[in-house]
C-alpha cells in the first residue's frame, strides 16, 4: 500500500516545468486567424483590418498562454519570439506592396512603343495631330551613359585606392586618414554630391552649365566610397602565402599585385562594383539637380541636359496627369527591373568566382 | 560594409614584399596608387570648398529671397533643418524597433533555411531606387492611409503631433516619415545583424547552459555586446533619412515651416526636399542660397556621422 502511495507521488513529482505543446505557436496563429475572420465576417471589415487584428491577437494569446501554463521568463520569452516574427511581416509586406504596385500599374504602361520613342512632341500619320511621344528610350539611353561614366571614374580611382589602402599604405598615417574619409564619404546625402557637381561647373563653365558628364561626377563621388570598401575587403581575403610565393620567385610587387592579388580577388571585385553601380543607378537627386530633364535624346555627355530614368519618372510624377502617371509607372517599372537583374547579375557571378575551399 | 572596425589584424604578418624602389613598375604602380587615394582626399575638401564659393554669397542673401518663409538665412536655414530633423527622426522611432527585430530574427531566431533568402529580402528592400519609393509613397501609401490618418486625428487629436486638421490627400508627414523608415531599415538592420552575429559563441552557450531563456540570453549576452554597433548602424540610419530627397520631395508638397502636426497638409520642408523643388528656379540668388543650404546640410550630416563613430570609438575602447 505505501509502495503504491509512493510511486503515485513519485508520479506526480513535476521533473519537468510544464510547457505548452510542441506547435503552441502554430495552433495559436490558426485560432487568431479563424477568430479574426469570423469577427471581421460579422462586423463587415476588409482584409487589412481583419489581417492587423488576427495578429495582435497571436501577439497577445500566445505569451498569455504561456504565462499561466509556463510562467513569467518563457512568456516573456514567447512575447519577444512573437514579436520579432511580426516585425519580420511588416517589413516584408512593404516590399511586396511596392513591386506588385510597380508591376500591377508599370505593365500596361511597358510596350515597343515605350521602349522606341522619346518624349519630343510628333506627328502622329493617322489622325495629323502633334502627340508627346510618349516613350523613354532616352532617359534609358541617358541613365545606361551617366552610370557608365560614374563608373568610368570610379572603378579605377577605387580600385587603386584599395591596392594602396591594401598594399602600400598600410600602417601610414595617410593610410588612415584616407579610410577615414572614405567612411566620410559614404555619408555624403546625395542631394549634395549633386550641388558639387553644379557648383563646380559654374565657377570652371559659367553659370546654367548642365551635361551629363557632371550627373557622372556626382554620381561616382556617391560610388567610390563602395567600391573602395568592396574592393579592400576582398583584397584583405587573399592569403598572404600567395603573395610570398610570388615574391620568392622573384616577382617585383607590383606584378604580384597585377597577376596574383587581383585574380585572385576578381570575383568579389566585379560583385562589388555591379552592386555599386546598382546603388547609384537609380540616384534621383544628384542627376536632377545636375543634369535637368529634356524631351530629346541626347547621348552626347559632354554637351546639354540629357534625361535619365529616375529623373523621368519624377518629372513624369509632377505632371499630375494620368497620362504623367501611367509614364511614370512605366519607367519605374523599368528601373527596378535594371536594378534587380544587376543585383542578381552580382551575386551571380560572387557564386561563379566564390574561391573554392580547395584548391 | 562593416562598420565596426574590427582591430588592426595583429595576429596576420605583415609581408612588405621586395622594396618598392628601383623597378620602374614598381616606382609607377605605387604612384598611380596613392594618386588615387589622394584623389579621393581632394574630392572630398573640394566638396566642402566649391560648396563654400558658389553658396557663400547664400548666407547674406537679401531679405526678398527669403520671404516670406523668413527674414534672413539663418532663420531659413534653421526651419529646413527643424523639417530634415523632424522627418529623420520620425523616420529613426518608426525604423529602429523593426530594424533590431529583424537583425534579431536573421541573426538568431530565424530556423537556418530561412536566414539567408529573409537577409536578401532585407538588401533587397535596400535596392529598390528611391524615386520609385516616392512614388510609391505618394501614389499608393497615401491614399491607402487616409482613413488611418483621419482615425488617427479623431481619438488620439489630443496628442500634440496628431492635432490639426487631417489632410484630406493623406501626403503628410507621417507618410513621408514612413516611407523614409523603410529606406533606411535595410542598412540599420545589416549593422546590427553583423555585430549580433559576431557575439562570442561561448558567451551566448553560457547564458543558455545557466538555464537563461533565449530573450534572456540576448539581452544579457548579445545587446551588451553588440551596443557600439546599434548605436552606430542607427546613427548611419540617421545620416542616411537626413540626406534623403525623393521621398520627401515627392510624398509631400512642402514649405519651411516649424510645425509638429504631422497630419495636417502643411507640411516643413526638408533641407533636400527644398532643393530639389527650387532647383529650376530662374532667380540665380536662389541657386545661390540653395547651395548654402547644402552646405548646411554636408556639415550637419558629416557632424552626425562623426559623432557615430566618437560612439564607437569609446565603446571599443571601454571593451578593449
Amino acid at each position: 500500500m505505501t509502495t503504491a502511495d509512493l510511486t503515485g507521488e513519485a508520479r506526480s513529482l513535476p521533473l519537468q516545468r510544464l510547457r505548452l505543446p510542441r506547435y503552441a505557436a502554430l495552433m495559436v496563429a490558426v485560432a487568431a486567424v479563424v477568430v479574426a475572420t469570423l469577427t471581421g465576417l460579422l462586423l463587415g471589415w476588409g482584409p487589412v483590418p481583419t489581417v492587423i487584428v488576427a495578429v495582435v491577437l497571436a501577439d497577445i494569446a500566445l505569451p498569455l498562454w504561456s504565462r499561466l501554463v509556463e510562467g513569467r521568463r518563457p512568456a516573456v520569452d514567447r512575447l519577444i519570439t512573437a514579436l520579432v516574427w511580426t516585425a519580420l511581416a511588416c517589413a516584408l509586406t512593404p516590399l511586396a506592396w511596392l513591386l506588385i504596385t510597380t508591376l500591377d500599374s508599370g505593365i500596361p504602361a511597358v510596350s515597343g512603343h515605350f521602349l522606341t520613342h522619346n518624349m519630343v512632341q510628333q506627328l502622329d500619320p493617322v489622325t495629323f495631330k502633334t502627340m508627346p511621344g510618349s516613350g523613354v528610350v532616352h532617359a534609358l539611353l541617358g541613365t545606361l551613359l551617366v552610370t557608365f561614366g560614374a563608373a568610368v571614374i570610379s572603378v579605377p580611382v577605387g580600385l587603386m585606392t584599395s591596392v594602396y589602402l591594401v598594399e602600400y599604405g598600410r600602417g601610414r598615417w595617410i593610410a588612415r586618414v584616407i579610410t577615414l574619409l572614405v567612411d566620410v564619404m559614404t555619408g555624403i546625402p546625395s542631394i549634395v554630391a549633386g550641388l558639387f557637381a553644379l557648383a563646380l561647373f559654374n565657377v570652371f563653365f559659367g553659370v546654367g552649365t548642365r551635361m551629363g558628364i557632371m550627373g557622372s561626377i556626382a554620381l561616382s563621388l556617391l560610388m567610390i566610397p563602395t567600391v573602395v570598401r568592396s574592393a579592400e575587403e576582398m583584397m584583405r581575403l587573399v592569403p598572404n602565402d600567395l603573395r610570398e610565393a610570388s615574391y620568392a620567385l622573384g616577382v617585383p610587387k607590383w606584378r604580384t599585385i597585377l597577376k596574383v592579388v587581383l585574380p585572385t580577388s576578381i570575383g568579389g571585385i566585379v560583385t562589388g562594383v555591379m552592386l555599386a553601380i546598382s546603388r547609384v543607378i537609380g540616384e534621383t537627386a544628384p542627376l536632377l539637380v545636375a543634369v535637368g530633364s529634356i524631351d530629346v535624346t541626347n547621348t552626347n555627355l559632354f554637351s546639354g541636359r540629357m534625361q535619365t530614368l529616375p529623373v523621368f519618372i519624377m518629372t513624369e510624377y509632377k505632371t499630375s496627369t494620368p497620362e504623367g502617371y501611367r509614364l511614370a509607372w512605366g519607367g519605374a517599372l523599368l528601373l527596378i527591373v535594371i536594378v534587380m537583374v544587376l543585383n542578381l547579375a552580382a551575386r551571380i557571378i560572387g557564386k561563379i568566382f566564390a574561391p573554392s575551399a580547395k584548391r | 560594409m562593416s562598420i565596426t572596425t574590427k582591430p588592426e589584424s595583429a595576429e596576420r604578418q605583415d609581408v612588405a614584399g621586395p622594396p618598392a624602389v628601383g623597378r620602374l613598375g614598381d616606382r609607377l604602380f605605387s604612384a598611380s596608387a596613392l594618386t588615387a587615394g589622394v584623389i579621393i582626399m581632394v574630392t572630398l575638401g573640394a566638396v566642402f570648398v566649391f560648396l563654400a564659393v558658389e553658396g557663400i554669397d547664400g548666407f547674406h542673401a537679401d531679405r526678398s529671397v527669403f520671404e516670406p518663409a523668413a527674414g534672413n538665412f539663418w532663420a531659413y536655414a534653421g526651419k529646413l533643418l527643424f523639417g530634415t530633423t523632424l522627418a529623420a527622426v520620425l523616420a529613426m522611432i518608426i525604423a529602429v524597433p523593426f530594424a533590431i527585430g529583424l537583425a534579431l530574427f536573421i541573426s538568431h531566431y530565424a530556423p537556418r533555411r530561412l536566414a539567408v533568402p529573409v537577409a536578401y529580402l532585407i538588401d533587397l528592400l535596400a535596392a529598390v531606387p528611391s524615386v520609385v519609393y516616392g512614388l510609391w509613397g505618394a501614389r499608393t501609401l497615401a491614399s491607402a492611409a487616409q482613413p488611418i490618418q483621419t482615425w488617427l486625428g479623431e481619438h488620439l487629436g489630443w496628442f500634440p503631433l496628431f492635432s490639426g486638421q487631417v489632410s484630406a490627400t493623406g501626403r503628410t508627414m507621417l507618410v513621408a516619415a514612413v516611407v523614409l523608415a523603410i529606406m533606411i531599415v535595410p542598412i540599420t538592420t545589416a549593422i546590427c545583424r553583423e555585430v549580433f552575429q559576431q557575439t562570442p559563441r561561448l558567451l551566448e552557450e553560457a547564458a543558455l547552459g545557466l538555464g537563461a531563456t533565449r530573450w534572456e540570453m540576448i539581452r544579457m549576452a548579445v545587446f551588451p555586446h553588440a551596443r557600439s554597433g546599434m548605436v552606430a548602424g542607427v546613427m548611419l540610419g540617421l545620416g542616411r533619412a537626413l540626406g534623403e530627397t525623393m521621398a520627401v520631395a515627392m510624398v509631400l508638397s512642402a514649405s519651411p515651416l516649424v510645425t509638429l502636426k504631422v497630419l495636417t497638409s502643411d507640411n516643413p520642408a526638408t533641407i533636400a526636399s527644398n532643393i530639389a523643388a527650387n532647383y529650376n528656379s530662374e532667380d540665380n540668388r536662389i541657386q545661390t542660397v540653395l547651395i548654402a543650404t547644402g552646405l548646411v546640410l554636408f556639415v550637419f550630416t558629416f557632424l552626425v556621422n562623426f559623432a557615430a563613430r566618437l560612439i564607437v570609438a569609446r565603446a571599443e575602447r571601454k571593451l578593449a
